[in-house]
């Protein structure tokens, strides 16, 4: 090996480490600057009120775990959460069981109208809420559901089955005919081979569809906001905007109902993260 | 006739009839076209109507239109949606494609900790968003803390409070929230580009930034129209992070156009007028959406 070669390998394992080095370097500010604003509530939320002014990133004295048993049953957190869940557990699991359904129609029957309904649905997702949200608040006040948990559930199944039916469609259509002639020589109808042969074949995507109707769902403010007034009935984001209206001097209690808010769909997050990833890419294609 | 044979000949599900397709679809429809697709054919009569929500409507013709055109807030909150395509879209694409011309194309390890931390903000609701930085921004919050503590004390300031600084403190909550998101997606994309296209493009003398005009950038051209989408609508759609940090103002500074429908249509009772909002506001949504999906369609059968 004559020495410039060595010379140029030596020249080019120095570029890539450089590189490298400074890739390292870039992400690492660019994470810093997303990661600190929520360190620096998380750290918050544990400090006292003094504690808050004396610096950002010094840690507490003694945790003060109390913020979050404050949070929870005076700041009635225990109660948005529980309003949170029950919007989110019916919205989520109707939506899904509605979109496997008619996604499993979209994607392996031929029907007339097939294609003009397909794009109705596909409106539903290209729509924002505000396209909608005036009329259905009188239509909901009119038959007597403002006010309810209907009044938060119903209306986000309804723009949910949209995302569901476009994302199931193209899932079922990626199966393979072979395996489903197959389940049609074992004299299958069409109810069985989508529970028994297709479902299972598909369950990747209607994984990455649950977590995504979930965060989506959990993070709601808009439609809370408008069709709900009952305190009881607050979803979690929508009780964090009313009580730092209310109480924003009170930095540690809001910070550690901040936190609750924000945690259910971290975890989520870092459990799932390939699939929403992966979800988000693919799902906002089309809007 | 003929294409109902065709359906049926299309038809390859085990136990197939073509009717059935209409009962797997139906329960998604129904509760769709009864609290979504209703509601929005609703949302267009509405706007033709003079309506305080409680009395007796009264058709107006084409005058709430007429009334956009002379409304100065609603002006106001167009210009700001689209001050924040600047910072929703432009500045966090363009970060994105700077960082990913910068970085290695190959996967560092612990790559998966950075695409696990930038994209945190997306998966955050925005109240919790706008409630960590309205304490940022505090008047004594740790932003003006750090400042002074660096001897900056002069550029301390009430930042939702200011009306020189109050937009661009909110718009930078928006890039904050963008840039990640977009930087995932970038680096997602560039990594599915074929490495043999570099090396043939090296062979032909190929600088770094031809590489990058002539292979990264046409190889991650669907993620960036993602992104362009996804933000732009962002920009557009401005809402809740209004609502959390400064309610439109000091004045009508951060005034918005989503901010302005809500307050027309449930604390000022001009349902009629903010119906005329949600249509404009939504047509605009939908045209950006299809002009830059069709654009792609374009540029990439080109």
């Amino acid at each position: 090996m004559g020495t410039g070669m060595r010379h140029r390998a030596a020249k080019r394992w120095l570029g890539l480490a450089t590189r490298n080095a400074l890739t390292y370097t870039v992400l690492s500010i660019f994470l810093l600057l997303v990661v600190m604003p929520f360190l620096a509530a998380l750290l918050a939320s544990f400090k006292t009120s003094t504690e808050i002014t004396r610096g950002v990133f010094t840690l507490p004295q003694t945790w003060q775990w109390t913020n979050y048993v404050k949070a929870w049953t005076q700041a009635r957190f225990a109660v948005y959460f529980r309003s949170s869940v029950v919007v989110v557990v019916a919205v989520v699991g109707v939506s899904t069981l509605f979109s496997v359904w008619s996604g499993y129609a979209f994607g392996r029957m031929t029907f007339p109208f097939s294609r003009v309904l397909f794009y109705l649905f596909l409106l539903g997702i290209m729509a924002p809420q505000e396209a909608f949200i005036i009329p259905l608040y009188h239509n909901l006040r009119k038959i007597g559901l403002l006010d309810t948990y209907w009044a938060l559930i119903l209306p986000q199944i309804g723009m949910s089955v949209c995302f569901g039916t476009f994302w199931m469609s193209g899932a079922f259509a990626q199966v393979p005919r072979d395996l489903v002639d197959a389940a049609k020589v074992d004299g299958c109808d069409s109810w069985r081979a989508l529970w028994q042969v297709l479902l299972p074949l598909v369950q990747p995507a209607v994984l990455t569809m649950v977590v995504l109707l979930f965060v989506w769902t959990w993070n709601d403010f808009m439609l809370a906001l408008v069709l709900v007034s009952n305190e009881n009935l607050r979803t979690l984001p929508l009780g964090l905007a009313f009580f730092q209206g209310r109480y924003s001097r009170d930095v540690p209690l809001t910070a550690a109902g901040a936190t609750m808010v924000a945690l259910p769909t971290i975890l989520t997050y870092f459990i799932f993260q390939r699939q929403f990833i992966k979800g988000i890419t693919a799902g906002s294609v089309t809007g | 006739m003929r294409r109902f044979s065709k359906v049926l000949a299309g038809s390859h599900e085990p136990g197939y009839r073509f009717w059935l397709a209409y009962l797997y679809i139906l329960p998604a429809l129904l509760v769709y076209a009864i609290f979504v697709l209703w509601p929005i054919v609703d949302t267009v009569r509405y706007s033709f109507y003079d309506w305080s929500g409680f009395s007796k409507p009264v058709f107006a013709g084409i005058g709430n239109y007429a009334r956009l055109f002379h409304d100065e807030i609603l002006g106001v909150g167009l210009a700001n949606n689209l001050t924040f395509i600047i910072f929703y879209s432009i500045l966090p694409i363009t970060v994105g494609l700077f960082l990913t011309a910068l970085l290695t194309r190959r996967l560092v390890a612990g790559m998966s900790l950075f695409r696990v931390g930038l994209f945190v903000p997306y998966v955050m609701s925005m109240v919790v968003v706008g409630v960590v930085w309205r304490w940022l921004y505090h008047p004594t919050g740790p932003i003006n803390q750090f400042l002074t503590a660096l001897g900056l004390g002069t550029w301390a300031r009430p930042w939702l409070g200011d009306f020189d600084w109050a937009r661009a403190a909110v718009g930078f909550v928006g890039t904050w929230v963008q840039y990640g998101f977009c930087m995932v997606l970038f680096i997602a994309g560039v990594q599915r580009i074929d490495e043999n296209l570099y090396d043939a493009a090296k062979i032909d003398g190929a600088n770094e930034f031809q590489q990058f005009a002539h292979v990264t950038f046409p190889g991650i051209l669907n993620e960036v129209s993602v992104a362009l989408v996804t933000t732009l609508i962002a920009a557009l759609r401005v809402f809740d992070l209004v609502y959390v940090l400064t309610r439109g103002g000091p004045g009508n500074e951060t005034m918005v156009a989503s901010y302005w429908l809500y307050q027309n249509a449930f604390q000022i009772n001009r349902v009629g007028y903010a119906a005329a909002i949600a249509v404009i506001l939504s047509v605009m949504i939908m045209i950006i959406s299809y002009a830059v999906i069709s654009l792609r369609v374009r540029i990439t059968e080109a």
